[in-house]
């Protein structure tokens, strides 16, 4: 157990080290000066700025101080926006993003599995063939065209939800159905493959032949050995949502961090894409340490492959 | 030839040598696969759409006479009609043309991107899984860490260091693309290292970079078959979804992906303009999921997802 615990563990912080190293070097590799803009700024007043934001002193001191930050929370300031700082504009997108990812992620795992069951138990019946198909569609579909075409559709042709922005429930439906797509697909697919083999496994004719009826052995054997790995899946999961937000929040004009990230993107925010970019990161990486370790609980077999070892 | 009385009687030299036959020829393992492929009928239309597609991105933009970047804005945003059948943008530009040009886009930086995951892949984990002990352990390891990395911010921060392009696209592609491959042919070989074949070939002599390309990669070429055709649609994917967030190749050349960005700017009054990109990629993503669906199915049961 704590060998596996370590292993991921490190695993983690070496992946989060590795990004801060190749956010903060390729940023910095990046030829020209963040300050110089289409009007001409006097050199006294460049060499200012320069001394204000730290650029002055070499790039390996700018380096470690910036690493001291990260390591205090403190990604520091925006260089586009004056007076802002990068962590105030994580604390102000982040909820968003995090309320939107949170509804598209219950969505794509209950209808993932509510989808992935019934296929299951239809094997090679109608309601088989037509979850395979929308389950080939929501992963061949990418998100930001689902996204417009439900716009388009719900929106615009029939007028049931709102276009755009964010405030209410029903704004928030259309991004997150459009997130919730693809991982309820995969989900769904997962859910199906896994059902099925593990419907034709003895113990399940045990149970069946023990009289207990058809919801139990469904709810208390199948299920809980055929979500094992829609459980793996939730991690990557997670990152999927989250980057796929990026697009969505365009599209819907949702005030998320996503649409923070874009924008600092076409502005050349540098610090924020720095701060931005390593923020997403060590989330999505502890969301998968997460994972792990549920995992680890829930199937004692991968705890015990460990400790042999 | 006169009926006679025998009870045997001698057949003509011919016929002899037609019994002699077996009744069916010898079936090679890509023949076997390609019979068993064709019975699943998605997997064949998607195989014919793909075909298509493929015909159509390097034709398509020389049927309508229009070039991609020749505008006449006195007829901008006209409705699909028999002179533009995809209808123009808002620069009068010829959709029609367009579109192919960006399912060009599309299918190269696709195809390019996971031949070069198809390499570095195999041969990475090929050559882990061979070499064992120490060295397989740090190779893993580093793929690991490599791998937890969210690619796509990866892919965003290279796009944004190095400058927008379709390389840089395919560049930024196969940084961390390389790695699912490397992983499923390492698993593979590790099975396949353990039969009976290796053994004799190690037995007579044959050297490690003999076993592992005359016999390891094409063992499991299955296997990395059918990743390779996942690959392709989410390269593709990912180049449009970069194009769409504005990151993607630049202007007057469309990918798919831009087109889609554009045109989602008019969604109320052209629909047309988001429609037949929007279609077109979904329909490549489409077609090369479900194809290599149904080569799992027929190569590899076990590889489940």
């Amino acid at each position: 157990m704590s060998n596996y615990l370590v292993k991921k563990g490190l695993i983690l912080l070496s992946s989060l080290f590795l990004v801060t190293v190749l956010t903060f070097f390729l940023m910095h590799a990046i030829p020209g000066d963040p300050f110089i803009q289409d009007k001409a700024i006097p050199e006294e007043i460049l060499q200012a700025l320069h001394k204000h934001y730290g650029l002055d002193q070499p790039l390996y001191v700018q380096f470690f101080k910036y690493l001291d930050g990260v390591l205090h929370f403190e990604l520091g300031p925006s260089f586009k926006y004056e007076g802002r700082t990068v962590n105030e504009i994580i604390s102000t997108g982040f909820p968003v993003s995090f309320y939107l990812g949170m509804e598209a992620l219950v969505i794509a795992v209950f209808g993932g599995i509510c989808l992935g069951s019934i296929a299951a138990m239809n094997h090679r019946r109608l309601p088989d063939y037509i979850m395979m198909v929308i389950a080939v569609l929501g992963i061949s579909v990418p998100s930001f065209i689902l996204a417009t075409f439900l716009q388009y559709l719900l929106a615009m042709k029939l007028s049931l939800l709102p276009v755009a922005r964010w405030g209410s429930f029903s704004q928030t439906i259309m991004p997150a159905l459009s997130l919730a797509a693809l991982p309820l697909a995969f989900i769904a697919r997962l859910t199906r493959s896994n059902m099925i083999e593990v419907l034709q496994q003895d113990y399940i004719q045990t149970a069946k032949s023990k009289g207990l009826n058809g919801i139990k052995v469904l709810l208390r054997h199948v299920l809980r050995n055929a979500l094992l790995p829609v459980v793996t899946y939730l991690g990557p999961l997670t990152a999927a949502v989250m980057t796929g937000s990026f697009a969505i929040e365009k599209i819907f004009g949702i005030p998320g961090l996503g649409q923070w990230f874009v924008m600092s993107i076409t502005n050349r925010d540098y610090t924020v894409i720095m701060g931005v970019t390593i923020f997403y990161s060590a989330l999505l990486l502890l969301c998968v340490f997460i994972v792990d370790l549920l995992y680890c609980f829930i199937d004692p077999r991968i705890k015990q492959d460990y400790d042999k070892k | 030839m006169t009926k006679n009385n025998f009870l045997f009687e001698p057949i003509e030299k011919e016929q002899a040598q037609n019994q002699e036959e077996t009744s069916y020829s010898s079936v090679t393992y890509w023949q076997d696969v390609w019979h068993k492929l064709k019975q699943n009928k998605l997997a064949l239309i998607c195989l014919i759409i793909l075909s298509i597609l493929f015909a159509m991105a390097i034709i398509g933009p020389f049927i309508s006479g229009y070039t991609y970047y020749q505008t006449q804005l006195s007829l901008k945003n006209t409705p699909p009609n028999a002179t533009f059948w995809f209808g123009t943008d808002e620069l009068g530009r010829d959709l029609f043309t367009r579109c192919w040009w960006g399912a060009r886009i599309s299918f190269f930086v696709g195809i390019a991107a996971s031949t070069i995951d198809l390499i570095i892949g195999v041969l990475f984990g090929a050559i882990a899984a061979l070499a064992g002990g120490k060295t397989e352990e740090w190779m893993m390891r580093f793929a690991d860490i490599l791998y937890a990395i969210p690619y796509l911010l990866v892919v965003i921060l290279l796009m944004v260091v190095i400058g927008s392009g379709i390389f840089t696209i395919i560049l930024a592609l196969t940084i961390t693309g390389w790695i699912n491959m490397a992983r499923i042919v390492r698993s593979q070989v590790l099975q396949i290292k353990q039969q009976d074949f290796i053994t004799a070939a190690t037995a007579l002599g044959a050297s490690k970079k003999r076993i592992l390309l005359q016999h390891l990669i094409p063992n499991a070429m299955g296997a990395i078959l059918v990743t390779l055709t996942l690959t392709i649609p989410s390269a593709i994917f990912a180049e449009a979804f970069l194009s769409f967030l504005g990151l993607g190749v630049q202007a007057p050349i469309a990918s798919l992906g831009t087109m889609a960005n554009d045109g989602l700017a008019a969604l109320r009054y052209y629909p047309w303009r988001l429609f037949f990109p929007a279609v077109l990629i979904s329909l490549t993503m489409l077609s090369f999921n479900a194809l290599g669906d149904g080569l799992r199915d027929v190569l590899d049961p076990r590889l489940k997802t």
